[in-house]
């Protein structure tokens, strides 16, 4: 086992996304009860529209636009078509819905741009090192943490000082008592799924500098890890959702850089075992207070 | 004549097969307050949440100053002027008193502190953090906030101390005196029928009868009234 800086590092920037990941389906199981097994597919198409723009040779600038219009666009669709009209069902239900709207994505993808896949390069740059203190440590992992820790701040801010952010931690906690204080579904809602499609946006733009190759399961490997981080962590909480996926993209880029390569491909199992072991121990999840687990938030 | 600010017509609810409530009609105007009581499984939360649009209305019809609400979003009816403190208080325990209050209204909370002084006293105090009885009048406090026009209350004498249920009866008093319509749904009867301009009794979702409060002293007719 070899470990030095740029493993560490790439370990905190593939924990950093991953976190991303975690809040972007934390805030809408927070007022949906929802989990959206379909989030990597809003990332996959970002990355597709990442490919699109480079393939025409756009400015980088165009095509992160063009990728955030894209994803925020199709967060919104996903909610009036699918997440809407099936709000009253069950949890049950709604899981499977979300799986028919990710294997739909994932067809309708394969079909418009094929099994080989589109090139988005537009910021391969980044995976040149900077050389700090004589370690070289590639861009990218130094601009994903960056990224992922301003995006959560951010959050962090939206959330504790605005109305909305008020209003939507109200809805995660009792939303029938919300709305008849007359908070709004549909602007609750609503703003987590925008904010949710910004946040998979901005995991495309930082996961194809590391896989400029977009297929149609790009970030669905990425999705599963981040599911079984969140439940690690904690579905209940945002913070604990968030530790959970920061952990497991941690623990996937650290071991993945300090395994031997032909140890590698066990990664998935090592991490899965993990994922288990730990439910077994602390059912409630790994960063939820002992007590506060299993509570039912009708 | 002019129209009581609520008026419930003939009020069916529905849960699945069980009819909670079965041809309700009720008034309140402004400065009154009205009584609902009955036993457990009698239909009055059923009645209370349906006029919140929180649960569907199967037949009848509600009004907030001659317009019908039926039909319209829990978050609407609470926009349109009617608060309701629900069973339980409902508190969102994880945030700070006056984050209560702010989900409810942006603005002067200082009616709803003159009321409940404690409340204000431990305004940025986790609402987890209070006591049963402070957690009710933080109830209260967070539908007033909202100036309602008519306030729905679910048993908010539940599980409180003697000393607190005063204060509590002694709040809806002034609150009437402020004008807004009270539909109060309460278990204590006596105290209820002894506050209320009128009280109706429920039982199996149907309307027994309607007591004024020279029926408070009345033990035989409020006991028959349950046991009927």
């Amino acid at each position: 086992m070899t470990v030095d800086w740029q493993t560490i590092a790439d370990a905190f920037g593939l924990g950093g996304m991953y976190a991303l990941m975690a809040v972007g389906i934390g805030l809408v199981f927070g007022v949906l009860r929802l989990v959206n097994f379909a989030y990597g597919q809003l990332v996959m198409a970002g990355a597709y529209a990442l490919a699109f723009a480079y393939e025409r040779g756009w400015p980088v600038w165009v095509g992160i636009l063009l990728c955030f219009g894209v994803v925020v666009v199709l967060s919104i669709a996903m909610d009036l078509v699918v997440f809407r009209p099936l709000r009253t069902q069950t949890p049950a239900v709604m899981l499977v819905a979300t799986f028919a709207v990710a294997f739909l994505l994932q067809s309708i993808a394969l079909l418009w741009f094929g099994s080989l896949g589109k090139i988005a390069a537009s910021l391969s740059s980044l995976n040149q090192p900077w050389t700090i203190g004589g370690v070289d440590i590639r861009k990218i992992s130094i601009v994903s943490t960056g990224v992922a820790a301003a995006c959560l701040v951010a959050l962090v801010l939206l959330l504790g000082r605005t109305d909305i952010g008020l209003k939507m931690r109200a809805a995660a906690m009792d939303f029938r008592t919300a709305r008849m204080l007359g908070v709004r579904a549909n602007r609750v809602i609503g703003t987590a799924v925008v904010l949710s499609g910004l946040l998979a946006a901005t995991v495309a733009v930082l996961m194809t500098v590391q896989t400029p190759l977009v297929t149609p399961d790009f970030a669905l490997r990425d999705t599963i890890l981040v599911l079984a981080g969140v439940v690690l962590g904690g579905m209940n909480r945002l913070v604990s959702a968030t530790l959970g996926g920061f952990a497991i993209g941690f623990a996937s880029g650290f071991l993945g850089g300090a395994l031997p390569t032909n140890q590698s491909q066990y990664l998935p199992s090592f991490l899965f075992a993990a994922v288990i072991l730990v439910l077994l121990i602390r059912p409630g999840g790994l960063f939820t207070r002992s007590g506060q687990q299993a509570v039912e938030r009708v | 004549m002019s129209t009581p600010a609520l008026v419930v017509d003939a009020l069916e609810v529905r849960h699945g097969a069980v009819h909670a409530v079965r041809g309700l009609s009720l008034a309140v105007d402004r400065g009154e307050i009205v009584g609902l009581i009955g036993p457990n499984g009698a239909g009055k939360s059923s009645t209370l949440h349906a006029i919140m649009g929180a649960v569907p209305v199967a037949g009848g019809d509600v009004r907030l100053n001659g317009r019908s609400l039926v039909g319209r979003k829990p978050e609407d009816v609470a926009h349109a002027g009617i608060a309701l403190v629900p069973e339980g208080r409902r508190i969102f325990a994880e945030l700070t008193v006056e984050e209560n209050l702010r989900l409810a209204a942006n603005g002067d909370f200082a009616e709803a502190y003159e009321l409940f002084p404690a409340v204000e006293e431990f305004r940025k105090r986790h609402a987890g953090a209070l006591s049963g009885g402070q957690q009710q009048q933080l109830a209260i406090a967070r539908a007033l906030v909202a100036r309602p026009e008519v306030l729905l209350l679910d048993e908010p004498s539940l599980g409180l101390a003697p000393r607190i249920v005063d204060l509590v009866f002694d709040a809806l008093q002034r609150i009437r005196e402020r004008g807004i319509a009270i539909l109060l749904v309460e278990q204590r009867a006596q105290r209820t029928v002894a506050l209320a301009d009128r009280t109706h009794v429920l039982a199996n979702g149907r309307p027994r009868l309607t007591l004024g409060p020279e029926a408070a002293g009345d033990t035989d007719t409020l006991v028959s009234a349950y046991l009927s």
